[in-house]
């Protein structure tokens, strides 16, 4: 058996001279939970289409359990669809929606009820077999279609933005839900989704793309924290970018001149002297010392600023921070357990701070325009 | 706010007026003659009796019901079956050749349907458009007859009346969600499960609307059966106006009216009752 459910080679999608999709090269591990995450346009839905096989690659492979299926009709391939508005069917109820799938199989009878009902167990939603959709609540669509798609046991089930119509409450539990159904069954999930945080909180593996090509695959915590390029930082979380130049290379190690400050940075990449960087710091990396924190031994590495927003979000306090070279930076701030009067936290706008990182916790990476 | 109130009276009042003057009053006075008998001087005598209504079930007016029920179901099956892959393919056409096609269908409409129907009768006989294009072609050695049959009161009804099963079922499928289509290909319906499980019963309603529209006036089109058909094929239409202008036995025509006007009534209230039961089925 094949390490993997879905391999894409080379896949191109053109509707007449535009490109939705260029050149995908994409290995999907069975059982796995990967979410193609990207902004919408970037062509996610699109590569959805392919696998489920609703529209026809222009060029390329795919390779479904190590069969081509490029010329396989969507009801041949071992693949189901949640859809994002559902698509359930109307005219029929719960229980005749869900039993769709097993009835073009040549399941009857007994074996179909049984299996059924399974599928509705599983999503909660045996006591509404006989409603029709319309009577049902979003989240209960949601489960419908959910358990319409899974009942066919698929060797790999295609969500597409099943979440979006939810409001944030509920999204938060199916996430949850689908998430250990994911882990029940052992199907591999394709998440389409353009919410960063869902991706995160989800997948095993993310593919971040943009512009109809994959700019990063990776485990979630590879992509936030070490991310390839500027794009992903950006599109993931919040980010801070300080431009940079180095001034003396010896990898891994590089120092930097940050708006008139060396400081020595790690980076994973190679870079020489005199190549223009970008230094990405995470908002809730950033550390802010008060004028009376600071040190002189310090000194090299704190870049004084001037706090020019402050935003309580609850959990964490924002705020933004302009330094004195000009550029404005993002930080957030937690609530200290050793800080009960949250001193920390209690700064008010143009106050005078320092500000610093935790050394290593930022990423270098080639300046781009 | 009191302009409008007397635009709503007048306007609503005049409509009222109108169709208790030209709709009401006639037909309570058909009802009335069907329960008179015929009169030595006039056309109808005041005496009661149900004679008509009972003259109606003679086999042989019967067989002209019969008749023409079997060629009105028939001509709206045509219709469904030619009607059904057009509207399909209309709602498929690029949104700008739709409004064109659609003209198409609609354009017959802006001439008279009895000008349309003479105009049949120019391509159906023997001389005519039809056989000549045939025999030219090689396709017969001698021209076909077509006029005055019931094969041509079959065409002539199926030509005056395909419009009326197109446009509903152009709106009910215009209506369909192509998202459901995928869905059930999704899950392993190929194209002719799909159509019967998914697309026919979406499209119902538009089914059964365009079936009364065509079933009902191919009951009641007597000129096309008169045009075409000659003097052969009678149909309950025909027998109406037969009974009011040539045999002058107004109770028995209005009588037979009413049959029709009643078995029409029926008609729209099993389709009312489908309609309701497929609201409920995805309304509710």
């Amino acid at each position: 058996m094949n390490e993997f459910v879905i391999e894409l080679q080379n896949v191109t999608k053109a509707y007449g001279s535009q490109w939705v999709l260029r050149d995908i090269n994409l290995q999907v591990r069975r059982g796995e939970f990967l979410t193609l995450l990207g902004p919408s346009g970037c062509g996610k839905t699109t590569l959805l289409r392919l696998l489920a096989g609703f529209e026809q690659a222009t060029c390329g492979v795919i390779l479904i359990d190590g069969q081509e299926v490029s010329h396989l009709a969507p009801e041949r391939r071992q693949v189901n669809t949640v859809f994002q508005s559902y698509a359930l069917f109307p005219h029929l109820s719960v229980f005749d929606n869900v039993a769709f799938g097993p009835r073009m199989k040549g399941c009857r009878n007994e074996a179909l009820r049984q299996q059924v009902v399974d599928a509705l167990r599983m999503v909660k939603l045996e006591d509404f077999a006989d409603r029709k959709p319309a009577q049902l609540s979003g989240g209960q669509q949601q489960r419908v279609a959910v358990a319409r798609a899974v009942v066919n046991r698929p060797l790999v089930l295609l969500l597409d933005e099943p979440l979006s119509a939810l409001d944030s409450k509920l999204r938060k539990a199916m996430q949850l839900e689908l998430k250990q159904l994911q882990r029940q069954l052992g199907i591999t999930f394709i998440f389409v989704t353009h919410d960063q945080e869902e991706a995160l909180s989800m997948s095993d593996r993310v593919v971040v793309m943009n512009e109809g090509t994959i700019e990063q695959v990776g485990a979630p915590r590879d992509i936030y924290e070490e991310p390839d390029n500027i794009f992903v930082a950006q599109f993931i979380g919040g980010i801070n970018i300080l431009s940079g130049v180095v001034v003396a290379a010896a990898h891994p190690r590089y120092d930097v001149n940050l708006y008139g400050k060396t400081v020595t940075l790690n980076a994973r990449r190679h870079f020489a002297v005199n190549d223009r960087v970008s230094v990405l710091v995470r908002p809730e990396d950033l550390r802010i010392w008060r004028a009376w924190e600071a040190t002189a031994e310090d000194a090299p590495f704190l870049f004084p600023a001037a706090v020019e927003e402050v935003i309580y979000k609850g959990s964490t306090v924002d705020m933004i921070m302009r330094l004195d070279s000009g550029e404005p930076l993002a930080t957030t701030q937690f609530f200290n357990e050793e800080d009960p009067a949250n001193i920390n936290l209690d700064f008010h706008r143009g106050e005078r701070v320092f500000v610093n990182w935790v050394g290593d916790w930022e990423v270098m990476l080639p300046h781009e325009n | 706010m009191k302009t409008d109130g007397l635009f709503k009276f007048v306007s609503l009042g005049t409509l009222w007026v109108w169709l208790f003057v030209f709709a009401l009053i006639p037909n309570l006075m058909v009802v009335a003659a069907s329960f008179m008998t015929r009169g030595v001087e006039d056309f109808l005598a005041p005496v009661i009796s149900l004679s008509s209504y009972a003259r109606l079930l003679d086999p042989l007016y019967l067989g002209v019901l019969w008749n023409s029920c079997y060629l009105a179901a028939l001509t709206t099956l045509l219709c469904l079956l030619m009607g059904y892959p057009f509207a399909f393919l209309l709602t498929r056409a690029s949104r700008r050749l739709r409004p064109l096609l659609l003209l198409l269908v609609v354009i017959p409409f802006w001439t008279s349907s009895l000008v349309r129907t003479y105009a049949m009768v120019i391509i159906l006989k023997s001389k005519g458009v039809l056989n000549e294009a045939l025999l030219a072609a090689g396709l017969i050695d001698e021209p076909l007859e077509l006029l005055y049959t019931d094969t041509a009161v079959l065409l002539g009804l199926i030509y005056a009346l395909l419009p009326f099963m197109v446009l509903p079922l152009y709106a009910a499928l215009e209506k369909l969600d192509g998202r459901l289509i995928e869905a059930a290909r999704d899950l392993g319906a190929g194209g002719f499960q799909v159509f019967i499980r998914i697309i026919l019963p979406l499209t119902m309603p538009g089914v059964i609307a365009g079936g009364i529209l065509v079933f009902l006036p191919a009951l009641g089109l007597f000129y096309i059966a008169d045009i075409l058909g000659g003097a052969k094929s009678l149909l309950v239409g025909n027998l109406i106006r037969d009974q009011f202008l040539a045999v002058r036995d107004w109770p028995f025509g209005a009588a037979a009216s009413v049959m029709l006007t009643l078995l029409m009534g029926l008609l729209l209230w099993v389709y009312h009752l489908s309609a309701r039961h497929a609201d409920q089925r995805t309304l509710t």
